[in-house]
């Protein structure tokens, strides 16, 4: 890209000198933010982080009882327990389906079907974290009430489907990005020895693409530990260990939604949820990383 | 050669066990993986089919054009409608200069080193940043750190970060598929970085770069937790058909807030209306994302190298 470029740089004009800082500038913004988003939580947080709160307790008790009156509690382990049950419950839905689609839209597909069906895991992935909420809310509680004779439907089964649902079109798209990636070459070699399509993706592809695959299963999992209103609204939001499927819980993200609005500003209650918020930040901002390393990984192969 | 094999390959060879059951596991396959594919189908049809039936009744222009009245059990979606094109345009002004740029810096100017690779790295981890952690982040920055106040420029700045990924990923695209040659033979005649990438680069992908910024106003129409803190409202009263009934260093409703606080909050909603809330976010967001899917397949057919 660089080859022709080496222009007389020193006398170019004011404006475009003046153009080239702010398209720098730009360039540079997603840094700026991702420090400043972690920056600005972390600073409402910071003084009850350090000075104040049990840190142990945090992590380990079940016990959260922010607005009690002479027993204050932030016991987080029920809300992280939580985030991760229903998270693992949505990968298991979303992970055969979305790798299962991603299969059949890149190797078994015609061109026209293809299209068709990439249409609709788009408009899947378009519709609104709150509308999912609302879904569970209404047709999937009374679907579970009536399926599993469940006295109440809102359950981490039901926020499970949804951000199945949610999860699936991030998977199928990267999923699908890994096969493609596989070079045609050795489907050719393995159709060659005579191998049928479904033994060139079983034995050939999917060990070639396994690092892509893999990155698509973590990245639809971070979508589900991040998402907020549909796990709010459908999962029964009550603090507690899940004994199966059909218990509720409550989660990390669930929790700053709902208790963000009551508290006032600079209380220990206002600055354990940035912490938690800061916890979240974290937890996402490690599995993108190690996504994004295996995808590059396979790009150096 | 004998006639019989030329008109039927398969008695070339006898078929024998391993390879009927080769093919056997091949059609059976086929279409389980068929069945898996459709399935995705069903929900998202059965999702429009639902909450249009429930919103029936109380489906009609009206609907649109009233506010919510006693206390949001009854009335329409005016001001929340409004609310959500307000933070909608606000955030897009932001965002799409922002990303747009910042794709032009990644693909025609950075080199390739690590600097380049941390930027993308930032990309990518922006668009993984739970959105209920870009609440706080507006809450942080904009509503007190900058001094907004819970306002409608406090939520659309939230909203604009958050979907910025969004621009800047569908901007690359775009500037990637410009071939080489064009900016080559601009070189060559004299003209500067600047030139080319105004004249040639960013005309020849406008469209593409379209794609990406109505994708932003889907994403961003559809978000509630980063707007839930820094500047929507459960409730605000404003003057029916008038455009400019929102001032942008106040507060508003939104759509996705509303449907959040009446299936929630509110007890004794007449049925329908938060499926009729539901049905009108749902379809502003996928009329907004049909239109993008419509603009690249045109943007296909008339592609001229």
């Amino acid at each position: 890209m660089n080859i022709l470029r080496k222009k007389s740089e020193a006398n170019l004009p004011f404006s475009e000198t003046v153009i080239e800082t702010f398209i720098r500038l730009c360039g540079i913004s997603s840094i700026i933010f991702v420090f400043g988003i972690f920056f600005f939580v972390f600073r409402e947080g910071a003084g009850f982080l350090f000075n104040g709160l049990d840190l142990k307790e945090f992590l380990t008790s079940v016990e959260w009882q922010p607005t009690s009156l002479n027993n204050k509690r932030y016991g987080a382990f029920a809300l992280i327990v939580g985030t991760f049950s229903v998270t693992v419950l949505a990968m298991c839905i979303a992970v055969p389906f979305g790798l299962g689609a991603a299969i059949f839209v890149s190797e078994f597909c015609s061109p026209k079907l293809r299209e068709t069906f990439k249409i609709v895991i788009e408009l899947l992935a378009a519709i609104p974290s709150v509308v999912w909420g609302f879904i569970g809310l209404t047709l999937m509680n009374q679907l579970i009430i009536v399926v599993f004779n469940a006295p109440i439907g809102l359950t981490m089964l039901n926020g499970g489907i949804m951000l199945a649902l949610m999860s699936v079109p991030i998977i199928v798209s990267i999923a699908e990005d890994a096969l493609k990636a596989v070079p045609d070459s050795y489907r050719e070699a393995a159709e060659a020895l005579g191998a049928t399509r479904w033994q060139v993706v079983y034995r050939v592809l999917l060990p070639a693409a396994k690092n892509g695959l893999l990155a698509a299963v973590l990245l639809g999992a971070a979508r589900s530990i991040g998402e907020t209103m549909a796990v709010l609204m459908a999962t029964g939001h009550s603090v507690n260990i899940p004994s199966g499927p059909l218990s509720w819980i409550r989660t990390l993200t669930a929790t700053i939604a709902a208790e963000l609005g009551e508290v006032a500003r600079g209380d220990e209650h206002y600055q354990v949820l940035f912490i938690i918020g800061i916890l979240l930040f974290t937890i996402t901002f490690v599995v993108n990383l190690i996504a994004d390393l295996v995808i590059k990984g396979i790009r150096q192969e | 050669m004998n006639t019989d094999t030329q008109t039927s390959p398969q008695t070339m060879f006898t078929e024998t066990a391993i390879s009927r059951q080769k093919r056997h596991i091949e059609n059976v396959m086929r279409v389980f993986l068929f069945v898996i594919t459709s399935l995705m189908i069903i929900p998202l049809l059965l999702i429009i089919g639902y909450l249009f039936y429930k919103a029936l009744p109380v489906l009609s222009l009206d609907f649109l054009f009233t506010n919510p009245k006693d206390n949001m059990r009854a009335g329409g979606l005016w001001a929340p409608f409004l609310g959500t094109i307000y933070l909608v345009v606000v955030s897009l002004l932001v965002s799409a200069p922002i990303g747009v740029f910042a794709a032009v810096y990644l693909n025609e100017y950075a080199r390739d080193n690590w600097f380049t690779r941390i930027t993308n790295l930032a990309v990518v981890n922006l668009a993984g940043v739970p959105s209920i952690v870009h609440a706080l982040f507006g809450v942080g920055a904009f509503v007190l750190f900058a001094g907004l106040g819970e306002s409608i420029l406090a939520a659309s700045l939230t909203l604009a970060i958050m979907t910025l990924p969004v621009i800047i990923a569908s901007t690359t695209e775009a500037l990637k598929a410009v071939p080489m040659s064009f900016r080559e033979a601009c070189w060559n005649l004299g003209a500067t970085r600047w030139q080319t990438i105004r004249r040639i680069v960013l005309p020849n992908s406008i469209s593409g770069i379209l794609t990406g910024v109505i994708l932003q106003v889907s994403r961003a129409a559809g978000e509630t937790a980063p707007i839930m803190f820094t500047g929507a409202v459960f409730y605000k009263a404003i003057a029916e058909g008038d455009l400019f009934a929102y001032n942008i260093v106040e507060q508003c409703m939104a759509l996705s807030l509303h449907l959040f606080t009446i299936s929630t909050q509110v007890p004794d909603v007449t049925e329908g209306i938060p499926y009729g809330t539901a049905i009108v976010l749902v379809g502003t967001v996928l009329l907004v994302n049909a239109a993008a899917i419509v603009l690249r397949v045109y943007l296909r057919t008339r592609k001229k190298w």
